[in-house]
């Protein structure tokens, strides 16, 4: 018999944990005292959402199970909105709470909430801990659930005295996963890959719409080989990016809401949609009605609820996107489609290219534009550094400048879109890679929501940089505002705001400002060099908008502004 | 069109929270919902009456899979099942019209299980057809309580639901 936070410990080396993120309570404090002996990093945040965020971007980045805990109560509800973002874009996680001791649960202890209960809408699953004897099987049953199918957070509620208890546990023997619910579907129904490929090879104006289920299933290869064996062009979603070199001639950018509008008019004139781990969400496909009308539908995905969901489809495949692409492109060399068959759909799209490139705008009063330094960023980089986002302006104009080359290394928060996300999520990325530079770009308001974490960044030397896009402005919502609401900035103008630099020299890191286009490289350059936790304040033109843009209801071949012809 | 929804879970806590908010989440009316332990202790049955067209039935049963508890879902044929509700009623009666209300409930094969100086509670069980009839009949006498279990429902044959 041994204590069960000790046992725990053992649970996580055998589940390959090599870091945690939280802040300690009265409830985990036997947790705590277990982890100080334990063989992994364990990071105390300055704020529980610090750590949540944090256990996602090294989540994304790594594709192993970002761990956090917290303690019960308020620790519990700090964590709700990163479990939430993770359960939206489907991250593996497992989020360890503390609860107060099982025979008070139920009376209004002190720093009780009913976590379980309160999750319970945003999580894979949940368990509450009511038997000792039962904590190894669910904690091992919390990883697999947490990173097979679709991938997604798992909540362990785990009362103090739960975890003083004394439990038998055997690490080479561990309990299986008694699971009789759930069975993930991994192979795709030969049939309907069969019939899939007979589209593709008969399709004319074919188009791959692809997100990110393709970088959990680890398919970019498979997809690659796909796009080039077939001559099909692919644009993928937010969360898509990466998944497939937006430096490749077939590769269309983003799609959607802020998509180009290359990738948009290919997708509302093509005949085919090859649709792959991605789930129609509408700031991808604007006002369904009018999305791809033309277009027969296949969509791939491991989530069957996700079929058909939005949007009817032609040719549905249940699986693992992996394994029905590796079926998949068998089948279809069996056909061998004839290229020839695209040339004038290609031609099409490369004139739709030509035609309405992205905006590189510059500023009559000399400021400094947010594309020029994402495009700096990246030439700096060589485009090979993570980039995370916050939430706005900041996160499109990252999403539409940063060509990202490799999956697992653009990490922003899709679903929920949670300001705040971007700089913890840097953190967690550049534990899971140390090797890679990490950049979270970034907007000034977004970075206020949870800036505290620089004290975690100095503390642990998580050489983080920040590229703040600093406009003064809640700018996303300005620009609707502008766009929308004649004008009226209401509660959008956050020009009281911290001397960023003074700040993060404040807590120890390095500070830098820019605020005309020729400093930005430098800025960089001395920034990324250094090896230190590292923030660069970008003083953007104010007003600068997000171009080009789908008025929320639109069809998305409905574009107002940049590029046009 | 009605469906049944036989579901299959885990007797675990918090399972009929989970589908519950589900419902109530996806925007779905539950119209009835009987819960209870199976021939295997482990194991729940939930019968869900659900309205709606086929489209919001197939989202609602996908999603009800995807609860990690739920084991097996039938949307049960009416044709080849059977669905059964018990209803407690509790009616006013006087010297007057008691052995008029005890004519209907023999008609309908219901049972008077309780007998004041004002009122009956009258046990029916059956499908939904017969209870909305003894209910109607009932009605004009003053029905003071109504309390129903929600449908159960099992599929016919050999084969199990
Ligand atoms: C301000 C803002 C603006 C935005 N604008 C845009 C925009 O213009 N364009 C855009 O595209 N997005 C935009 N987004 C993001 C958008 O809200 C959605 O988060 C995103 O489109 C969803 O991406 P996805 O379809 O790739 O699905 P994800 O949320 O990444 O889901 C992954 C899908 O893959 C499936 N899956 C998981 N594992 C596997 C596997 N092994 N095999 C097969 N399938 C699997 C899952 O079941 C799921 O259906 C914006 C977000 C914000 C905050
Ligand atoms: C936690 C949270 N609160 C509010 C919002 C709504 N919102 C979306 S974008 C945005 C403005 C973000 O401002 P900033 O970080 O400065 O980015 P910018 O758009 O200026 O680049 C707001 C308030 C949100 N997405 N998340
Ligand atoms: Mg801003």
């Amino acid at each position: 018999m041994k204590v069960a936070a000790k046992v725990m410990m053992e649970i996580f080396k055998n589940e390959g944990v090599e870091v945690v993120f939280g802040v300690p309570g009265g409830s985990v404090m036997p947790l705590y005292d277990a982890l100080m002996d334990a063989d992994l990093l364990n990071v105390l945040t300055r704020h529980e959402q610090g750590a949540v965020h944090a256990a996602d971007g090294y989540a994304r980045a790594s594709g192993k199970v970002g761990v956090c805990i917290a303690t019960s109560g308020p620790g519990a509800t700090n964590l709700v909105t990163g479990i939430a973002n993770a359960y939206m874009d489907s991250v593996p996680m497992v989020a360890i709470t503390g609860q107060v001791r099982r025979p008070v649960v139920g009376t209004d202890a002190f720093q009780e909430a009913d976590t379980f209960g309160i999750t319970l809408p945003v999580v894979k699953h949940s368990y509450l801990v009511t038997d000792e004897h039962e904590l190894p099987r669910i904690l091992h049953e919390a990883f697999y659930l947490a990173r097979t199918g679709r991938p997604g957070p798992v909540l362990v509620d785990l009362p103090g005295d739960v975890a003083t208890a004394l439990i038998d546990y055997d690490p080479d023997n561990p309990p299986e996963p008694n699971l009789p619910g759930y069975k993930p579907t991994v192979k795709g129904h030969p049939r309907q890959i069969k019939e899939a490929a007979r589209a593709l090879a008969e399709a004319e104006k074919p188009m791959i719409y692809a997100g990110g289920g393709i970088i959990i299933a680890e398919a970019s290869d498979e997809l690659r080989e796909l796009a080039a064996y077939a001559h099909i062009p692919v644009t993928t979603t937010l969360n898509g990016k990466g998944l497939f070199p937006e430096d490749d001639a077939l590769s269309l950018g983003m799609l959607g809401m802020h998509g180009t509008r290359y990738a948009n008019y290919a997708m509302t004139n093509c005949d085919l949609i090859f649709a792959v781990g991605v789930r129609f969400d509408d700031r991808a496909t604007g006002k369904v009605d009018t999305f791809a009308p033309d277009a027969k539908i296949i969509h791939v995905d491991v989530d069957p609820a996700e079929i058909a969901k939005n949007l009817a489809v032609d040719i549905p495949i249940v699986g693992d996107a992996k394994w029905v692409l590796r079926s998949l492109i068998e089948e279809l060399r069996k056909l061998e489609p004839s290229p020839e068959r695209h040339v004038p759909w290609m031609r099409q799209v490369e004139d739709w290219k030509q035609a309405h490139p992205l905006p590189l705008r510059e500023d009559p009063d000399g400021e400094i534009m947010p594309e020029f330094v994402i495009q700096k960023l990246w030439e700096v980089t060589r485009g090979e550094a993570i980039v995370t986002t916050e939430v706005g302006q900041n996160q499109m104009w990252a999403a539409q400048y940063w060509l990202a080359k490799h999956p697992r290394r653009f990490i922003s928060s899709g679903g929920l879109g949670t300001m705040g996300y971007g700089f913890p999520a840097a953190m967690g990325a550049k534990l899971a890679r140390p090797d890679l530079t990490v950049v979270d770009i970034a907007g000034d308001g977004s970075f206020q929501m949870t800036s505290q974490e620089l004290a975690t960044c100095v503390s642990y030397g998580i050489p983080v940089k920040v590229a703040i896009l600093n406009n003064r402005y809640l700018g996303m919502v300005r620009q609707w505002q502008e766009l929308f609401y004649e004008k009226r900035y209401a509660s959008t103008c956050i020009e009281c705001q911290p001397d960023f630099v003074k700040l993060a020299e404040a807590y120890g890191a390095q500070g830098f400002r820019a605020t005309r286009p020729d400093e930005v490289e430098e800025v960089l350059r001395i920034a990324l060099a250094s090896d230190a936790p590292a923030l660069m304040d970008f003083r953007i033109k104010r007003e600068a908008n997000v171009w080009p843009m789908v008025p929320a209801g639109s069809a998305i071949s409905d574009m107002l502004g940049g590029g046009e012809a | 069109m009605k469906h049944t929804l036989s579901v299959l879970v885990e007797n675990k806590p918090g399972v009929l929270t989970r589908i519950s908010g589900l419902f109530a989440r996806r925007g779905f009316n539950i119209d009835s919902l009987a819960v209870g332990e199976t021939e295997d202790p482990a194991l729940s049955r939930v019968t869900i009456s659900v309205d709606g067209q086929d489209q919001p039935i197939e989202q609602v049963t996908k999603q009800l899979h995807k609860l990690i508890n739920v084991i097996k879902i039938t949307d049960l044929d009416p044709n080849s099942s059977v669905t059964r509700e018990l209803v407690l009623i509790k009616v006013h009666a006087t010297s007057e019209t008691r052995s008029e209300i005890i004519q209907v409930v023999e008609i309908f094969r219901a049972k008077i299980i309780d007998v004041s100086a004002s009122t009956l509670i009258v046990e029916v069980t059956g499908t939904k057809d017969k209870i909305e009839g003894i209910i109607s009949l009932l009605r004009p006498f003053g029905l003071v309580e109504v309390v129903r279990t929600g449908k159960i429902a099992i599929s016919r044959g050999r084969k199990r639901t």
